[in-house]
């Protein structure tokens, strides 16, 4: 099981060039658990995973990890205990799969080492969990829109991180492929203990997968808490703007949001 | 099951490994030969046992003279220009991810060179000015076109597109220079715009050794974290890349490599822009290939070097050879850039 840390941001502002995005964000990831940042378009979701994950760097504000800012860490160190799958990680010409998700091994290796035994162990862990290992040898560029996804996630779990952040893993992807990857990623939480914060799309998938939320709305933290807790009509109207109804997913008996447009409403929904 | 699937994926890159140390090596024998073939041919062809007493410092009457002052030289610019072009114009088109974005198209060649010409006609300098002056001039071409391209957003096809009109502009202030001087002759101006071996000298060279001596390892060291940027800004840093540091490390090496060859051999045509891609398609993809990219510099310059002084009824200087060989290359990656949207 991997072990808890302590993963917390306080009074964060951030953003691009001239741009504020976030505007003093403040919270605490709970450890082990599956997280998703969710908000509409533009609410800075991306920027707050990418400013945690240190990609971006705090104009104001704190991210420590285990008490110590993430900025004063050695960048390899880090790496060791938090990685990051960006939205659209860029492919090399021609590599092949094994070595692409080997390149995750990146931070446990010195300059004059080839593949050691753990590596070797790692990849091939990290392989069979995304069931990708019969397309090791495959080139990249030969796969479909949802295995590369695998291929991506099995390079980040093979840099065999405590702390996993996905930058919306299942984008471009068909519904059945988004519930694999959730499925998957779930597996990886409940198997290893992996802390995964993720930006979702789809709220519904949001509350199913999330044991924790945390809701965004121009840059600020609106809400947070377990879906059920969060994820109410209020909410919806709040952060999206959506007139909604939220009912209990049949299926999980999480929340299930359902939208209200000007068209195909029943008599009984309107007031 | 488990060491069945360890096994299925290690037998892939074993047999990637395979083909990487095959490759390498071949082009290192490759190499290895025409450095043979550039002492041993000539106007006049001596015995091979001539050829190693006179390289070996005994005294013998035309052989010496011959061997020692002309052809050895010549080999030795040859060999590691063409290392340190393949080598920085590898790393150029790894770090930015297009086989264009390299010193020979975006004109950081072209400004080394302009530097080295400037120097050598209007203030009669040589040695280390030379040198120092191509660096700095180097880097400043560099430097020049990242401020230019910034934009709002970087974009390598953006930096490209400023590179090549730089590229442009610092060619007419080496043909205006050659021009306006009065020493200037033929074979001097070829050196300078296409880059040329002949009239290498010994005492010119240990600025090129002694540069790439230090800078080559550094890039090859480093060769895993080039692979790693490849992968873009956000994966490199979380994979632990210090991607800033990282990548001024890389273009601080590449540059003074290209600068001083250039300062030596003048921009050999299209060696560092054809290098890497070949080294590319010959080992694939998955090893660090700064290594084979450059021995397929070497490789390249001396084979092309030997055609233009053998081949033909002229001798035509080695860039004029790459040239040819390069041009077309060039024009195929500017439609398919043209064709994907790239540009």
């Amino acid at each position: 099981m991997k072990p808890t840390h302590i993963f917390q941001a306080e009074q964060v502002v951030a953003g691009y060039d001239h741009k504020t995005v976030i505007h003093g964000i403040s919270l605490v990831i709970p450890s082990n658990q599956i997280s998703v940042i969710m908000g509409a378009n533009g609410c800075g979701k991306s920027t707050l995973l990418k400013t945690l994950a240190r990609l971006i760097k705090p104009a104001d504000g704190s991210i420590t990890l285990d008490g110590k800012p993430i900025g004063k860490i050695p960048p390899k160190k880090l790496a060791r205990v938090l990685g990051l799958l960006p939205q659209s990680p860029i492919v090399p010409e021609g590599i092949s799969v094994a070595d692409l998700v080997g390149r995750g091994r990146f931070p446990h290796q010195s300059w004059h080492t080839g593949w050691t035994k753990k590596d070797v162990e790692a990849v091939a862990e990290a392989m069979r969990i995304m069931d990708i290992t019969e397309l090791a040898n495959h080139h990249i560029d030969e796969l479909s829109g949802g295995q590369r996804q695998r291929v991506w996630i099995a390079m980040a779990l093979a840099q065999q991180t405590d702390i996993l952040f996905l930058d919306e893993p299942t984008t471009f992807l068909d519904i059945t492929y988004q519930v694999e990857i959730l499925d998957l990623l779930t597996d990886l939480n409940r198997k290893y203990g992996t802390t995964i914060v993720m930006v979702l799309h789809d709220i519904n998938l949001s509350a199913r997968y999330a044991d924790y939320i945390f809701a965004l709305q121009k840059g600020m933290l609106m809400a947070e808490g377990e879906p059920s807790q969060v994820i109410t009509d209020t909410l919806v109207k709040d952060i999206f703007g959506l007139d909604c109804t939220v009912i209990k997913d049949p299926i999980s008996g999480s929340p299930l949001v359902v939208p209200k447009g000007r068209y195909h409403v029943n008599e009984e929904f309107t007031s | 099951m488990r060491n069945q699937s360890i096994e299925f994926i290690m037998a892939g890159r074993r047999q990637r490994r395979r083909r990487w140390i095959v490759v390498t090596s071949l082009l290192a024998a490759l190499a290895g030969m025409l450095c043979c073939a550039m002492l041993l041919l000539g106007s006049t062809i001596y015995p091979v046992n001539d050829v190693i007493r006179a390289l070996s410092g005994e005294h013998l009457k035309g052989v010496s003279f011959a061997v020692n002052t002309i052809r050895l030289p010549r080999m030795l610019a040859g060999l590691f220009a063409g290392f340190a072009f393949g080598i920085a114009g590898y790393t150029f088109q790894t770090m930015l991810r297009n086989p264009l974005a390299n010193p020979n198209v975006i004109g950081i060649t072209s400004g080394s060179s302009a530097a080295a010409v400037f120097c050598i006609i209007a203030l009669h300098a040589s040695g280390a000015v030379v040198s120092a002056a191509s660096v700095i001039a180097g880097l400043a071409t560099v430097l020049l076109i990242y401020m230019l391209s910034r934009g709002r957003s970087f974009s390598v096809g953006r930096l490209i597109l400023v590179g090549i009109g730089i590229q442009a502009m610092l060619d007419a202030v080496i043909s205006y220079l050659l021009l306006v001087s009065a020493q200037q002759d033929i074979p001097a101006a070829l050196r300078w715009l296409t880059g040329s071996l002949n009239g290498s000298q010994m005492h010119e060279l240990p600025p090129l050794v002694i540069t790439v001596i230090i800078f080559a390892p550094i890039i090859i060291v480093l060769g895993k974290h080039l692979d790693i940027l490849e992968l873009g800004e956000q994966s490199a840093s979380s994979l632990g890349v210090d991607t800033d540091k990282t990548r001024i490390a890389l273009i601080v090496s590449s540059v003074f490599m290209i600068a001083i060859a250039t300062a030596t051999t003048g921009p050999i045509a299209f060696v560092s822009f054809l290098s890497g891609p070949i080294a590319k398609r010959l080992v694939g993809v998955g090893f660090s290939n700064v290594i084979p990219a450059g021995l397929v510099g070497v490789n390249l310059v001396l084979a092309a070097d030997l055609i233009g002084q053998f081949a033909f009824e002229y001798r035509f200087p080695v860039g004029i050879i790459t040239g040819l060989l390069g041009a077309p290359y060039l024009i195929f990656l500017l439609i398919q850039m043209n064709r994907k949207g790239e540009l």
